[in-house]
């Protein structure tokens, strides 16, 4: 890029005389003053780091709310994400606080690995793995995806998402993973294959109910997976160890066990363990 | 380092998809920049900024623009899907055309100026000898700005081969389909596996570095 702009300068014979340059210099370096001290370095005490399953992101972000108003003066901050990648930006070193995933494997991962602070881990929400189409869509099972008309079906990345693991579950139970393996469009997480089929770049994908009925209008189910076909959904949360503060991390986890919170659960299609 | 299949296969289609992708920016912006360079027409600046908004955008805004052009719903896209019954969405060919949309502004700026900086002279000279306009820019601008534009096919091939941002919005990451090197780093060092990310970092630098070495050399005797 360097060689770009002083090719282009020379080629053009553009002249910039010494007090411009001098000028633009000193705008230059003051706008980079303002932007160094705008931004304190580092985490403040007084934050909870909240690192979420994708799928919770709408019930969170209102319990965060609840949480902010009810339970503490601290201020939450949400990283939602594929609880694979999650759990690699915690392995590599990201200060979290709080951990939910979307599946035990990835708090079991932490837990090996010795980051789960004793005693914290509850599961507090279930959720079922649905078949979703855009709305002008024609399957009505997990079969259809076999036939000829289905030509792309978006799953998450099973290396890092949860739901693309039920998925491949789901896919096996049914027998269809020879026969749909080059129709599946890996995302990295389960609301990029949400997205995918609200915008009908494919023709299906595996999601779970709650994140179908965020966008209704412009998804629709085709088929619940039943419970037997995969292993259960239901999320773990705890407190991670190292936490900078262990008192409105643990207040945070209670908001989302009290009433209030399975409420919000509830409300956006949560079922409770 | 380990270079297991698709390692192997990354390589191939990085390689594939920008090599690809410059000779579209060979076909299709050389003609640009030579008409930029040589031509006054209304909207020329508009164009010349159009093409080479790709250059200071995100390719997160770029790859944006792709899909509202060429998704399955997209304006072009649309008609793509209904009367082909296909969409470039999550293809090798969508790798291609974001690389292509990305690098063609390296072309378009470093050819225009290459073709701009052939003396006039030389060119009136051959119109006053009865050289028709093609036969001109064909025997004497061309090769006048040989190297100027040696230097924007090697970096636009340079840029292709690094393409990220656009390429993950309109071809997917989809491993033993559309992941290109970048793409494959990228899903190696999030699900952990730096050992196998490692080989591939080193060998997409050493690339890299060649080519702005080359780069460097067809320039610099321009002057």
């Amino acid at each position: 890029m360097i060689f770009y702009v002083t090719a282009n300068i020379k080629w053009n014979n553009l002249r910039i005389r010494g007090t411009e340059m001098k000028r633009t210099l000193t705008i230059f370096s003051m706008l980079c003053f303002i932007f160094f001290c705008a931004y304190p370095s580092g985490a403040l005490a007084d934050e909870v780091t909240v690192s979420a399953a994708i799928s919770l992101k709408n019930a969170f972000e209102e319990i965060g709310k609840l949480y902010e108003a009810k339970y503490s003066k601290t201020k939450v901050l949400f990283n939602f994400g594929a609880s694979g990648d999650l759990v690699r930006q915690m392995v590599g070193g990201a200060p979290v606080d709080v951990f939910a995933s979307a599946a035990q494997k990835d708090m079991d991962d932490m837990n090996a690995k010795g980051m789960v602070l004793p005693g914290t881990r509850a599961d507090f929400a279930k959720n079922s793995v649905v078949l979703v189409a855009p709305r002008s869509g024609k399957i009505k099972s997990f079969e259809d995806l076999a036939t000829e008309r289905i030509k792309r079906i978006a799953t998450g990345n099973p290396k890092t998402v949860p739901a693309g693991r039920y998925a491949a579950e789901v896919f096996d139970y049914y027998k269809l993973m020879s026969v749909i393996k080059d129709k599946l469009i890996y995302a990295e997480n389960v609301r990029q294959v949400l997205d995918y089929v609200a915008r009908g770049e494919v023709d299906a994908g595996v999601v779970y109910s709650t994140d179908a009925a965020v966008r209704s209008a412009e998804v629709s189910v085709a088929a619940e997976a039943p419970e037997s076909s995969h292993k259960p959904v239901v999320y773990p949360i705890a407190v991670m160890k190292g936490t900078r503060n262990e008192a409105a991390a643990k207040a945070f986890v209670d908001a989302v066990l009290s009433k209030e919170g399975i409420a919000i659960l509830k409300k956006y299609g949560f079922r409770i363990p | 380092m380990i270079m297991d299949s698709s390692v192997v296969f990354s390589l191939r289609l990085s390689l594939q998809v920008a090599f690809a992708a410059t000779v579209l920016i060979i076909v299709i912006g050389l003609p640009i920049a030579y008409l930029l360079a040589r031509k006054n027409f209304p909207g020329k600046e508009l164009l010349d900024i159009s093409l080479t908004l790709p250059l200071v955008l995100p390719p997160t805004v770029t790859g944006y623009y792709l899909i509202l052009a060429f998704g399955r719903n997209g304006f072009i896209g649309r008609y793509l899907y209904k009367w082909l019954d296909w969409s470039i969405m999550f293809t090798w060919y969508a790798a291609v055309l974001a690389s292509f949309v990305v690098a063609l502004p390296l072309m378009i700026k470093t050819g225009r100026a290459a073709l701009e900086g052939v003396d006039r002279n030389l060119i009136n000279a051959a119109y006053t000898l009865g050289h028709s306009e093609w036969e001109t820019a064909l025997k004497v601008t061309l090769p006048l700005a040989k190297r100027g534009l040696l230097a924007g096919i090697v970096l636009s091939f340079a840029r292709a081969l690094g393409e990220f941002g656009a390429t993950l919005m309109v071809a997917g990451n989809i491993p033993g389909k559309t992941d290109t090197m970048p793409l494959a780093i990228y899903s190696l060092s999030a699900s952990g596996e730096r050992e196998q990310a490692a080989g591939m970092v080193v060998l997409l630098t050493l690339v890299a570095a060649l080519f702005l070495y080359l780069a460097n050399r067809y320039s610099r005797r321009i002057f």
